[in-house]
């Protein structure tokens, strides 16, 4: 599972029967940091079964985070060091 | 699977109900030299994991729905176990 914010709705009258009654949102993939990582994507809201054929599906509201930060890498040795 | 670092934890209230009393730990992926990779995955904690522990990682679908003893489940990723050591 992933953070995602949501940022949209996407409203598809003809489709696949397999996906009748499925709710679609847009959503923006976060960092843990929550800073926007790569492209939106649409998911799937509201199954109204449990197969359904979508590769991105909401399964919960965040209502807290509670992360320690990454932490930093070491610093690179300069060249002038690496060579003693 | 993979290896990673707990680095806290998720609350959802409103969620799907597999995940009602689960806990639900961000974890930081590591390179075998034990660096984050920069990626990270939420997942259901079944081991009792802490922050700061290394972790084995399950992400797939399958094994973590056997796990949790269902066949139908909204359920990927999974804490299965607590590292003590690694060598390469």
């Amino acid at each position: 599972m992933h953070l995602e914010r949501v940022v949209g709705t996407v409203v598809a009258a003809e489709k696949t029967p397999n996906l009748e009654g499925v709710r679609f949102l847009i959503v923006q993939p976060l960092t843990r940091d929550l800073a926007d990582r790569g492209r939106p994507v649409i998911a799937a809201q509201a199954m109204p079964e449990p197969f359904v054929p979508v590769d991105h599906a909401i399964v919960g509201i965040v209502d807290q985070l509670a992360v320690e930060p990454l932490p930093k890498p070491p610093p690179k040795a300069k060249k002038s060091e690496a060579r003693q | 699977m993979n290896i990673a670092r707990v680095a806290g934890t998720v609350v959802s209230t409103i969620s799907a109900p597999i995940f009602d009393h689960q806990r639900l730990l961000l974890c930081d992926y590591l390179k075998p030299g034990g660096e984050p990779t920069g990626d990270y995955v939420i997942a259901v904690d079944v081991v009792d994991a802490g922050p700061g522990e290394t972790v084995l990682i399950l992400d797939e679908g399958n094994g973590a729905r056997q796990v949790m003893g269902k066949t139908v489940a909204p359920v990927r990723a999974m804490v299965v176990g607590i590292i003590d050591d690694i060598d390469v």
